[in-house]
């Protein structure tokens, strides 16, 4: 701010209506330089981060970066991210949600259970995986529904609440699987979920509706800025934006319609998993919601501050209830596809290490964990950093003893970047 | 300036009081405050100047006493009641959301979404509750938001924000006063009350807001301000009501009276001068 602007007789230069002027592309680029400087880096460090991670393991083990490995991955995080998409809503609110693990095992069992009894039980011969899913999605949500009722009613601390989540539906689960220690999925539907995949045709076509409802999205959003006299992305910013993704694209369907079957004569596999377009399909409904929308506003009110966001008139204790229904929603939902992923659900399911790879992705990706700042988008990154390092161990073969360590590690190694970004933002007073 | 007088008031209280258990807070309260003059609301801690405010803000009722606004007799119940009517209130916290722009911040809560017109929104009715729900998941329409927020901006001439799309944080004590102000009379507001609007604030950013506060009045808004700062006071106030223990004790004009006549009718002559200041 210049002096000159706050002393009453100068002349009324707005420096308001200056910054709706339209940049060039140079002052776009150096703006946008100067946002990364003071701390505004975005998703820049985890993209750096999948690079090294890229590097170390493939110069260790030269499986890491094959299409098949590739795929593996892609259908090893999907239960972390679908479970994170949720966890991204409840931490923007600044609140946790240590039942998410056990949640999600209940969306499993419950399908698997419902499945299972349907083909003996003849008064339950309606039930298909098309009706089992949404039930058990149902009981999920209703599950987060009622922490959130629990935490919001008698002002309990939600990590207290969720911890007492944690146990108890641990213990249902295992109360539900009961001795017999596995319930395996018949279902094809069901168990076909995170192993099938595309035709290539369609592999191509998936990646080139997502690019062009992206771009037709960026350039209707700049041109009707700009129609308005409001500050708009420079078009030529977004044509160059439009190439990287497409050539980034064309690689990422390039890659996935390599044959990856294991030798010449077996059948070709090919195409892209069926999992990573249900995992974009939550994203772009999810983003959505928490960008576009009112509710996602609230939810960044609410954890930016509580008590405006109750003068605003914002029923701030819905909100909580809801996110916390959104969060038991995704959980089954993950559960769902991580029981797909093994085709049956054991008494150790939601156990391990989930819950924690699954908190580790939303903060990875960038969410902060108190509160007002993430993207949906953080979860499926972060969960791909979360995954490689998985997938790169195992395919080392090191004990568990070094993957917890190492995982513990990446999490630390993010949520110090995390604390010097927001330093830096602090310092330079964006924050 | 005698003409705006002329009038009706825009708001009046008449014989208000208020009680907290054995505390009584306000006691037959008289206050009215006329379009396009800001009245300054003073009194020293307990004088029931927050009580006063936070009952026309619908925070609370009023146990006896009525509220005429436009010379009709009102019953305001909630915040919601008092939006409805024009009246907003600017806290001394300011409740803006720090990790939110400044767009956003000033329309939280009542965000324009796509089939819902701009002007026809208002936060009194309330529309049924799946209707609202389903309001509450269609996109918002920034485009229309930003224009609006900056149009309020600039002729309120808060002219050193850079950007409406920064995060609240970013901005200076004055941006933060400039930008809870130009968010209470987005709303066509008739009444806008201030608490506290300079504690905390430099000289430069002072000045910055206490225009401000001159230009709502000048737009014919009805302004009420508290304030401890006398001198701030005298600068933008054209009358100033003094509350002592929960009763009106006078209501001087400024241009007729001086910081010394005010300091004792705030202290009931407890203090014969004004602190800090050379008689």
């Amino acid at each position: 701010m210049s002096e000159v602007a706050q002393t009453p007789d100068a002349p009324v230069k707005s420096a308001l209506l200056d910054s709706q002027k339209q940049q060039t592309v140079g002052e776009y680029v150096s703006g946008a330089l100067r946002g990364i400087r003071s701390g505004d880096i975005g998703s820049l460090p985890i993209v750096l981060g999948l690079i090294v991670i890229a590097i170390i393991f493939q110069s260790l083990n030269q499986n890491f970066l094959t299409p098949r490995n590739l795929v593996n991955i892609v259908i090893q995080m999907a239960g972390i991210a679908v479970i994170a998409y949720g966890m991204v809503f409840v931490l923007l609110l600044g609140e946790i949600d240590l039942s998410a693990g056990y949640v999600s095992a209940i969306g499993g069992v419950a399908t698997a259970i419902m499945l299972r009894d349907s083909l003996t039980n003849p008064a339950l011969a309606w039930m298909d995986w098309w009706n089992v899913i949404p039930i058990a999605l149902l009981v999920t949500a209703a599950i987060g529904a009622l922490h959130g009722f629990l935490i919001t009613t008698f002002q309990l601390p939600s990590f207290i609440v969720t911890l007492a989540g944690l146990l108890a539906w641990n213990g249902v689960v295992l109360l539900i699987i009961g001795d017999g220690g596995t319930v395996n999925i018949q279902n094809p539907v069901v168990r076909n979920l995170a192993s099938d995949v595309l035709s290539p045709e369609m592999t191509w076509l998936v990646v080139i509706v997502f690019i062009v409802l992206m771009t037709v999205l960026e350039f209707t959003t700049a041109s009707a800025r700009q129609k308005a006299g409001l500050r708009a992305k420079p078009m030529s910013i977004i044509i160059a934006q439009t190439v990287i993704m497409a050539v980034a694209g064309a690689f990422i369907a390039y890659l996935f319609n390599i044959n990856r079957a294991l030798n010449e004569t077996a059948t070709p596999q090919a195409g892209m998993p069926v999992i990573a377009v249900l995992m974009l399909i939550f994203l772009l409904v999810l983003a959505f919601i928490a960008e576009r929308t009112r509710f996602g506003r609230y939810v960044y009110a609410v954890g930016g501050n509580k008590e405006a966001a109750r003068r605003a008139g914002i029923r701030v204790e819905r909100i909580r209830v809801l996110v916390f229904m959104i969060s038991g929603l995704m959980a089954g939902m993950g559960g769902i596809i991580l029981a797909s992923r093994l085709k049956s659900v054991a008494t150790d399911a939601g156990g391990g290490n989930l819950l924690l790879y699954v908190i580790a992705a939303a903060v990875i990706g960038g969410t902060s964990l108190f509160g007002g700042r993430g993207k949906v988008v953080s979860a499926v990154l972060g969960a791909l950093v979360v995954a490689s390092v998985e997938n790169g161990m195992g395919l080392l073969n090191v004990s568990s003893g070094i993957k917890f360590i190492v995982t513990g590690l990446v999490l630390l190694a993010a949520v110090v970047i995390d604390a010097l970004s927001r330093r830096q933002q602090q310092a330079s007073g964006r924050r | 300036m005698g003409d705006i007088y002329k009038g009706s008031p825009l708001l009046e209280t008449k014989g208000v009081s208020k009680s907290f258990g054995a505390v009584q807070a306000l006691t037959r309260v008289d206050f009215n405050v006329y379009p396009g003059e800001v009245v300054a609301l003073v009194g020293d801690n307990g004088a029931g100047k927050s009580t006063l405010i936070k009952g026309i803000a619908g925070i609370y009722g009023f146990d006896e006493g009525e509220v005429t606004f436009d010379s009709r007799r009102v019953n305001i119940h909630s915040p919601r009641d008092a939006a409805a009517l024009g009246i907003e209130v600017v806290y001394q916290d300011l409740a803006l959301a720090d990790n939110l722009d400044v767009v956003s911040n000033m329309f939280l809560g009542r965000e324009w979404t796509s089939g819902v017109t701009p002007g026809n929104e208002s936060n009194g009715g309330a529309p049924g509750g799946i209707v609202k729900l389903m309001r509450n998941l269609l996109p918002l329409t920034e485009i229309e938001m930003e224009k609006r927020a900056v149009a309020t901006l600039n002729d309120l001439a808060v002219t050193t924000l850079r950007s409406v799309r920064l995060p609240v944080a970013s901005l200076s004590g004055g941006q933060r006063q400039s930008v809870a102000i130009a968010k209470a009379v987005l709303w066509n507001s008739r009444l806008v009350i201030l608490d506290e609007p300079t504690a905390a604030l430099g000289v430069a950013q002072t000045r910055q807001v206490l225009n401000l506060v001159r230009r709502l009045a000048d737009k014919g808004l009805g302004v009420v301000v508290i304030s401890h700062n006398l001198h701030d006071i005298f600068e933008v106030a054209d009358r100033i009501a003094v509350l002592r223990l929960g009763h009106m004790v006078k209501t001087f004009r400024r241009s007729e009276t001086d910081q010394k006549e005010v300091v004792h009718a705030i202290t009931a002559g407890q203090i014969g001068v004004v602190p800090g200041m050379a008689s």
